[in-house]
């Protein structure tokens, strides 16, 4: 798929069509992948990448690359074009300037899924269909790829593309997905077994805004959070903000919007499951305001920007779920 | 002699101006008591609440948040409390979820005409929250100066 998709993007800035691709350049580590713009073919063939590891949602480049001269190409995942689906309903990238580029996924692996494993030393990795190599410094290791999946992809929510100019590969069909399993089962728990589980894992917040800045539905171009006057714009030392409040708004503002795309926890470097976050809000959505999905429509209008007459209280919210 | 020290509540009530203010107005000419612990704050809507107002209440030391608003159909802006309606019931599940107490967060209807209520409601949030004590969990100790 790598050199269908390589070339693909030379003929595209050969034949001129676009001025510009965004794609995914391998970084230091094999499974460490940075989204790049890149305008020179000879670039392309040498550091364009697309396997196991290519996880960045491009989508969010969109917004500051079509604004600029000449069309943008970008290549898109299923999932990723949900995010462009919902960014383009928002306004916030101009259409005619991207030539988007759907591309196959198989679920994205997770460098910290295979460590789990126990293997270490890790040098490089094959994939080959379901089996994926992991080449080790003590010798090769075979992996079933269903076991180093990222959560998000073991949990994948669509295989089909919402939006795109053209298609390389197959289409896939929208899945059936357990993805609010964990959800429930912190649901189940009491509430004093719940703030324990979230002050676990919200206190190693060390607020670089990793999850804001990756968050195609976060967009905004001044952010509650970066008012120098408002003495939050940074981590203080000793402070509880990030537990109380910084990851209750920064979920709370892409409510509705959120396509769960999993970028959120893909980036977070303490590894806080944030998707679970905005996964209870998209559940609970879907609960008392019927079935949607962010991005999968453009002309449907999005949950908290509606309302009916005979929508629920606060306090039906509750006794719902006993 | 022991000096039994008895535990009270900081209530912020965020009250819109054209219902829920009018209404602890009314409360007040008809001499209805509700606890001087409920800090009323005035709020052109109850849509005005930004989820923000309500966890930098708790962070500063606020030990409930109670939000009211018209009647729904009643708003003075159409629609301003169906939003503010769908956007507190997201809210409040979320912080259950985290663990916080869900009886420390409540949004009422209260118009104009409801002094009564008015007082009913803030007599009864109090006695709730006193119930369950000082908030620790939302609480930012650096605002405890």
């Amino acid at each position: 798929m790598q050199q269908v998709i390589r070339e693909k993007a030379i003929s595209l800035i050969t034949s001129g069509k676009a001025a510009r691709v965004i794609g995914w350049r391998e970084g230091e580590f094999f499974y460490d992948q940075t989204p790049e713009v890149f305008t020179c073919p000879e670039d392309i063939e040498k550091n364009f990448v697309y396997n196991g590891f290519s996880g960045a949602n491009l989508s969010k480049y969109l917004i500051k690359e079509s604004e600029k001269e000449g069309v943008v190409a970008v290549f898109l995942k299923p999932c990723d074009t949900y995010s462009f689906s919902q960014l383009l309903k928002e306004h916030r990238i101009k259409r005619e300037n991207v030539w988007a580029v759907g591309i196959p996924c198989e679920g994205k692996l997770d460098i910290d899924a295979i460590r789990k494993m126990g293997v270490k030393g890790i040098t490089s990795l094959e994939e080959n269909g379901d089996e994926i190599t992991v080449k080790t410094i003590y010798g090769d290791k075979k992996i079933a790829r269903a076991e180093a999946l990222a959560e998000r992809c073991r949990n994948c929510k669509s295989r089909k593309h919402v939006v795109y100019d053209e298609l390389l590969g197959e289409e896939g069909e929208v899945l059936e997905s357990a993805r609010f399993d964990m959800v429930e089962k912190l649901e189940q728990m009491t509430a004093e077994e719940r703030f324990a589980f979230w002050q676990g894992e919200l206190s190693r917040c060390i607020r670089c805004n990793a999850c804001r800045n990756v968050c195609p539905a976060c967009t905004c171009e001044k952010c509650v959070f970066d008012n120098a006057a408002s003495g939050i714009e940074n981590k203080a030392p000793a402070s509880s903000f990030e537990e109380q409040n910084f990851h209750i708004i920064r979920a709370f503002h892409v409510a509705g919007r959120c396509t769960d795309c999993g970028e959120c926890s893909r980036v977070c470097p303490q590894s806080i499951p944030l998707h679970l976050l905005n996964r209870k809000f998209i559940k609970d959505i879907n609960e008392f305001y019927g079935e949607y999905q962010a991005g999968a429509d453009p002309e449907e209008k999005y949950p908290l920007m509606n309302f009916t007459q005979g929508d629920m209280e606060p306090a039906d919210a509750f006794k719902k779920g006993e | 002699m022991q000096i039994e020290e008895k535990f009270e509540p900081t209530i912020v009530a965020f009250c819109c101006n054209w219902c829920s203010y009018a209404g602890a107005d009314l409360s007040g000419t008809n001499r209805l008591q509700y606890p001087a612990n409920v800090k009323i704050i005035r709020v052109p809507c109850s849509c005005r609440v930004n989820p923000m107002f309500i966890l930098r209440a708790f962070q500063r030391g606020a030990d409930g948040v109670i939000i009211c608003g018209c009647h729904p159909g009643d708003c003075h802006y159409t629609t301003g409390n169906y939003y503010a309606r769908r956007r507190m019931t997201l809210l409040f599940s979320m912080l259950d979820f985290l663990g916080i107490e869900r009886e420390r967060t409540r949004l009422e209807w209260v118009s104009a005409a409801e002094g009564a209520k008015f007082a009913a409601t803030m007599n009864d949030f109090v006695a709730t929250v006193t119930k369950l004590g000082k908030n620790r969990r939302l609480e930012d100790l650096r605002c405890n100066k």
